[in-house]
């Protein structure tokens, strides 16, 4: 990357005519695709911002019942809403956590370069291209249909679409521990369970959490799965075991595209909401990775 | 938990079997739990296929091959998804359209241009478009976006007015709904995805070959051109797929922005409609055919983007892997 400075007679500059103009163009069209790209996000930010934050206040996140779509803004709160998404989240963290982890436990340290671990590792891979609709009809097929609508069908359904992200960073994570370590924990005659569950995973700890967390951003937003799983609805429900509940990302989808001022109010004010928990979460993921990483490339 | 295994038992050939005998259940048990986590990856793949094709038999065994119909119309118990085939490939394609060249542009910028300082505020930024989520891309495509859109789609289809393939393909639009404004909403959407993948692999190219091109005093086009580019290739293809599977899939935002109407048309101003998006918007009063038609949409998406993950995974893999090995 480095170009040596000229140094001697011979010219070493950046050769003259076409060849510079067609460079410089090239360089400048880099630029102009990152520029494309924050335009966008920079106004897709701007807006919910704008439009979300006058409607936020205290009795907007916690109050309730979300009220009917022709009614104006004010009234009612998304309280409901945010309680669902924080159940619902929390849940299928919980379900799909330790199995994300566990499951890179075994790809990592069990499978080895074997068939097996190969296989789940490539699904893996793959089930994270599943789309989140398909998720929703999943959950909706083996669940929903036997046991009704309810925060735990979400939380299924959340939780499917984590499972994958999850193994995959944990996986990463786990590849970067140094064998030493492991190998000097066989040597004082720990088992295996033992040296991954007191050496290896707490030595990569911060970089699980941290890809956790970003699977937990993820899924705080995905609306299609909920669809199906959760029947979207506008009281409180506390129960997150049985019972329809609601979420933000529905509601926002149920509120986008009516026409009554109110109802595109209460959108915004939950987007705003959904992304300022998104964010947290973002945040939080670099915090943890840059505080606890003790291996990395 | 500590069984220390004698020294005069491990010789060498008996020794695997003797320690693996004397392992405590609790190791054991351990192995099992994340063999079994690691299983339910497959589990769960499999289930999936299973469960939503088993609902949504109903729709394969009227339907037959008409399932593939153009005729999309639930009172008249109709249930042909080609209009809805033809959105998700036509959204998606625009949106790789515009995705790759950014993506691309920005994974190059990245790994060529920039000094490493600069490219994480760089990657920071892309990795917050990918946490936006997709319901609040469409609410902000719905009711900013596509309302501002329109006035350019119109300026565009009366500029292109009578000219025979264009005008077409961009007539005048009904509203700023439109499988082009999917497009678009779908393009920023993939983008970080493509852009992440794009340059892990053109990370991979081995330094000495861009420090030779520069040594023959090749400028840094021309060092992309002759040292990076073919190195990368592959692996740009298989993200490139892994963003089309993704596009196809996208549910909430291309619901909301794309104008939910069954038809199929070269006009890419008009309103359309994609496979998920069907499902999003007509799950809630579908039952019966109807329903298992929608779950049926599902499966049809399943299997297609499952197919598109698989080829792009093994592509980006081996490419990956032969880096690595050269």
């Amino acid at each position: 990357m480095a170009v040596a400075e000229p140094q001697q007679r011979p010219d070493l500059r950046e050769p003259a005519g076409w060849r510079r103009t067609s460079n410089r163009i090239a360089t400048a069209l880099m630029v102009v695709a990152f520029v494309l790209v924050i335009i966008p996000l920079g106004f897709v930010l701007y807006t919910v911002i704008a439009r979300g934050a006058s409607i936020i206040s205290w009795s907007f996140l916690t109050g309730g019942p979300i009220p009917p779509n022709v009614l104006p803004a004010g009234v009612g709160g998304m309280g409901p809403a945010v309680l669902g998404t924080i159940e619902i989240t929390a849940l299928a963290t919980v379900i799909s956590v330790p199995l994300g982890v566990l499951g890179a436990v075994y790809i990592n340290e069990y499978g080895g370069k074997g068939l097996l671990a190969r296989l789940i590792g490539f699904m893996a891979d793959v089930m994270t291209g599943v789309p989140s609709i398909v998720m929703g009809l999943f959950i909706f097929s083996i669940w929903v249909l036997h046991f009704g609508y309810s925060g735990l069908a979400g939380a299924f359904a959340l939780g499917c679409l984590m499972l994958p992200i999850v193994i995959r960073s944990s996986d990463e994570m786990l590849k970067l521990v140094p064998d030493p370590l492991r190998e000097a924990s066989y040597a004082l005659g720990a088992t295996k369970a033992r040296v991954t569950l007191t050496v290896v995973l707490p030595a990569a700890i911060g970089g699980i959490v941290s890809g956790a967390l970003l699977a937990v951003a993820r899924a705080a937003g995905e609306t299609a799965p909920l669809l199906f799983t959760i029947l979207t609805v506008t009281a409180a429900n506390r129960n997150v075991f049985s019972g329809a509940n609601t979420a933000l990302s529905t509601q926002i989808f149920a509120n986008a595209s009516q026409p009554f001022v109110g109802a595109q109010a209460r959108a915004w004010g939950a987007a705003l909401t959904l992304i300022a928990i998104a964010f947290i979460l973002m945040i939080a993921a670099r915090t943890v990775t840059a505080r606890f990483t003790r291996y990395s490339r | 938990m500590s069984t220390v295994p004698r020294a005069d038992q491990a010789g060498p050939a008996g020794s695997a079997s003797a320690l693996s005998q004397r392992r405590p259940l609790g190791d054991r048990g351990f192995q099992v739990l994340a063999l079994a986590s690691g299983l339910l990856v497959l589990v769960i793949l499999l289930l999936i296929a299973v469960s939503t094709s088993q609902q949504a038999s109903s729709w394969f065994s009227t339907e037959g091959l008409k399932i593939f119909a153009n005729n999309w119309n639930p009172a008249a118990n109709q249930f042909g998804a080609l209009a809805f085939i033809f959105g998700t490939a036509i959204t998606a394609v625009i949106a790789i359209i515009i995705a790759v060249p950014l993506s691309v542009g920005i994974a190059l910028l990245l790994t060529e241009v920039v000094p490493y300082r600069w490219s994480r505020p760089i990657v920071y930024v892309i990795d917050l478009l990918a946490v936006v989520p997709s319901v609040v891309w469409g609410l902000w495509g719905i009711l900013v976006f596509a309302p501002w859109i329109q006035h350019i789609y119109a300026s565009i289809a009366s500029g292109v007015n009578g000219v025979p393939v264009l005008g077409s393909l961009f007539g005048p639009p009904t509203s700023g709904a439109s499988f082009f404004t999917a497009g678009i909403i779908l393009a920023f959407m993939i983008t970080p995805i493509v852009t992440s993948l794009s340059r892990e692999v053109i990370a991979t190219v081995p330094a000495i070959d861009k420090e030779g091109a520069y040594a023959l005093g090749a400028t840094r086009l021309e060092m992309i051109r002759g040292a990076v580019w073919p190195h990368s290739q592959g692996g740009v293809v298989g993200a490139v797929l892994l963003g089309l599977g993704r596009a196809m899939g996208e549910t909430i935002a291309a619901a909301l922005v794309i104008g939910s109407s069954a038809t199929i048309t070269p006009h890419l101003f008009a309103t359309g409609y994609n496979m998920p998006s069907v499902i999003a918007n007509q799950f809630g009063e579908a039952s019966g055919v109807f329903r298992a038609g929608l779950i049926g949409i599902g499966v049809l998406l399943f299997v297609i983007t499952i197919i598109i993950n698989i080829i792009a995974r093994g592509i980006v893999e081996r490419s990956a892997r032969r880096k690595r090995g050269a």
